[in-house]
């Protein structure tokens, strides 16, 4: 089989766009300057982001370059059921506008950067925090490697993988380069760069999805290559709910999950109003059509048969489905723009990279190293433990993609979203006026971590789908997070009501919700 | 801080919870005809219900600034 051959007119291209972005990221210290030795200003760029750059961050957060290629990835092999990232970045922004306005104006008043650190104030309980706190470290670290997986693909489509000692030389330039701009500039650095990032984006999939239908010989001819099987949801039998349970288990719940990773929140705090984020819930859904239009980036890879295409079967050697979208824009555009496109999906993967890594640098700077190790650090001690952070989780996420499979980092990221949704009870209902019991709410993220955690080892780590039995005989095939989220809530809430009982009026007044006033 | 928003001017969220079951109607919409643009009927109506969202957010938006309760006080 020969190697992918190398594209020096996509590569140049390439070069400079990412060399203007790197460029950029440095210059992100400089730009609505603020003191960087301050942990605020640093890990959320002091509060400052208003309607338009807030679309930008929360856009290149939510949309990940990992999204651009498995979302058509999962299209392209899996067909319909692939789609389900529409409805989910559907259902996401009803959740954004009721919730999140109010979690952003209790976390400026009380000078919360964290979810954890919210929970603490809330509960007064730095174990159920701490719980937070290492849900939210232990589903970011694969969702980061997972952006270099991202980034690995287009390299490799670049033809400038190499071989040997020298196949991750420019994997490891590119992390050396996000790691150096999100240290020295923050979270202005991937605000700054998002614009970049969304721009290219934008441009790709709009000439992709009006270019390639010109050559293929339309939309109709491209659905018409596609299997009939995979053009719908396979219809199900008798006793199950089938694929349609798992489309819209699958969407529900990840849109439940997503704004409580730590990068979405940090995205969201860093906004200067609730009102900008209600803005932006009406806004933001802009890219879930480019999503859309992405994903069937996959039908049209079916439709143009690059996976039988010679020159590209290095490709889909290594990278099986995740290599449809590299391969398609080498089909279809002209080499100077395959560079772009493929720069749009690198720069893609450093903007959420640098925000997660960001993130996890928050939560541990401020609900572990200050909540249990130095409660009298500095405000230039917190800013300098961030940074150091930062870069650690960041090596943690190279080292990782480097030394194991891809696979790994994929069933990896799989648990997270399992993981992270155990926070709800905790940080979503925390902003209501439930009388939610600390000790109720970690049995409860306990119990949903070890059902969750199970659900996903009975299938052998390979799909997020469970088929849960239930009486009659009947199959409800879902997404194994929303069903150990029910348990969670079921033991967070009954828990909750006999912790309740038990105590005495006097107690219930000292309650520390008293304080938030909702 | 602001006082507790009056419930009445909340009562249009109520709105925000069409396009969530729109989508998750997963029987509904499995199907490929009628096709719009050469779209099977699966794909535009879930295209579809993006901009719907976007647009009945954005009017949930704004009839809660008319009534006053547009502000971080959510």
């Amino acid at each position: 089989m020969a190697p992918l051959p190398l594209q020096p007119v996509a590569l140049g291209v390439f070069l400079v766009l990412f060399a203007i972005v790197t460029v950029m990221g440095f210059m992100g210290a400089r730009w609505r300057r603020g003191d960087l030795g301050n942990l605020s200003e640093w890990g959320l760029g002091g509060r400052g982001f208003g309607t338009v750059i807030s679309w930008f961050l929360l856009g290149g957060d939510l949309y990940t370059a990992y999204t651009f290629v498995a979302v058509p990835a999962l299209v392209f092999g899996a067909g319909a059921l692939g789609f389900f990232a529409v409805p989910y970045t559907i259902i996401i922004y009803p959740i954004l506008f009721t919730v999140f306005p109010r979690l952003w104006r209790v976390c400026k008043r009380y000078g919360y950067l964290t979810a954890p650190e919210f929970v603490r104030g809330r509960f007064d309980s730095r174990a159920l925090s701490l719980a937070v706190a290492i849900t939210g470290i232990l589903a970011t670290m694969p969702y980061i490697a997972l952006q270099l997986v991202g980034m690995q693909v287009v390299i490799a489509a670049l033809g400038f993988g190499g071989s040997g000692v020298w196949a991750d030389v420019p994997l490891f330039i590119a992390f050396l380069v996000l790691a150096a701009f999100t240290y020295t500039s923050g979270l202005r650095a991937p605000a700054i760069i998002a614009i970049v990032k969304d721009l290219l984006i934008y441009v790709t999939v709009i000439a992709a999805a009006i270019v390639i239908p010109i050559h293929l010989g339309g939309w109709g001819k491209i659905f018409a290559a596609v299997p009939a099987a995979k053009l719908t949801l396979p219809v199900p039998g008798a006793h199950t709910i089938g694929s349609y349970g798992a489309y819209a288990t699958l969407a529900l719940g990840s849109a439940l999950a997503l704004f409580l990773y730590p990068h979405s929140i940090t995205g969201i705090l860093a906004a200067s109003s609730g009102r900008v984020l209600k803005r932006n819930a009406a806004l933001l859904p802009a890219y879930s059509l480019i999503l859309g239009l992405l994903a069937l980036l996959g039908f049209m890879a079916i439709a143009a048969g690059v996976a039988k295409a010679p020159q590209y079967a290095a490709g889909f050697a290594a990278y099986h489905g995740n290599f449809a979208v590299p391969a398609l824009m080498l089909a279809a555009f002209p080499p100077w723009f395959a560079g772009v496109a493929f720069a749009a999906i690198a720069i893609g993967a450093l903007v959420p990279a640098s925000i997660m890594s960001i993130a996890t640098a928050n939560i541990f700077t401020r609900d572990i190293y200050r909540a249990f190790m130095r409660p009298d650090a500095t405000d230039t001690q917190e800013a300098g433990m961030a940074k150091l952070i930062s870069l650690l989780v960041k090596l943690g996420a190279l080292v990782f993609i480097l030394g194991l499979p891809a696979a790994t980092a994929i069933q990896f990221q799989l648990l997270g979203g399992i993981w992270i949704i155990q926070t709800l009870p905790a940080v979503m209902l925390g902003l209501t006026r439930l009388r939610l019991r600390a000790g109720a709410l970690l049995a409860g993220w306990a119990c949903g971590m070890a059902v969750g955690t199970a659900m996903a080892a009975s299938t052998h780590f390979k799909s997020a789908i469970y088929p849960l039995h239930l009486p009659g005989a009947l199959t409800a095939p879902g997404y194994a997070a929303l069903y150990a989220l029910i348990v969670n809530l079921v033991v967070s809430l009954a828990l909750s009501l006999v912790l309740n009982a038990l105590r005495t009026p006097s107690a219930a007044k000292l309650d520390p919700a008293a304080r938030f006033e909702f | 801080m602001p006082p507790p928003p009056r419930p009445a001017a909340r009562v249009w969220r109520v709105l925000l919870l069409v396009p969530v079951l729109a989508v998750l109607a997963v029987p509904m919409f499995n199907r490929t005809a009628p096709t719009l643009w050469g779209f099977p009927f699966f794909y535009w109506y879930q295209m579809l219900w993006v901009i719907l969202c976007s647009g009945i957010v954005g009017l949930v938006f704004l009839l809660e600034v008319r009534d006053g309760q547009g502000e971080d006080n959510a």
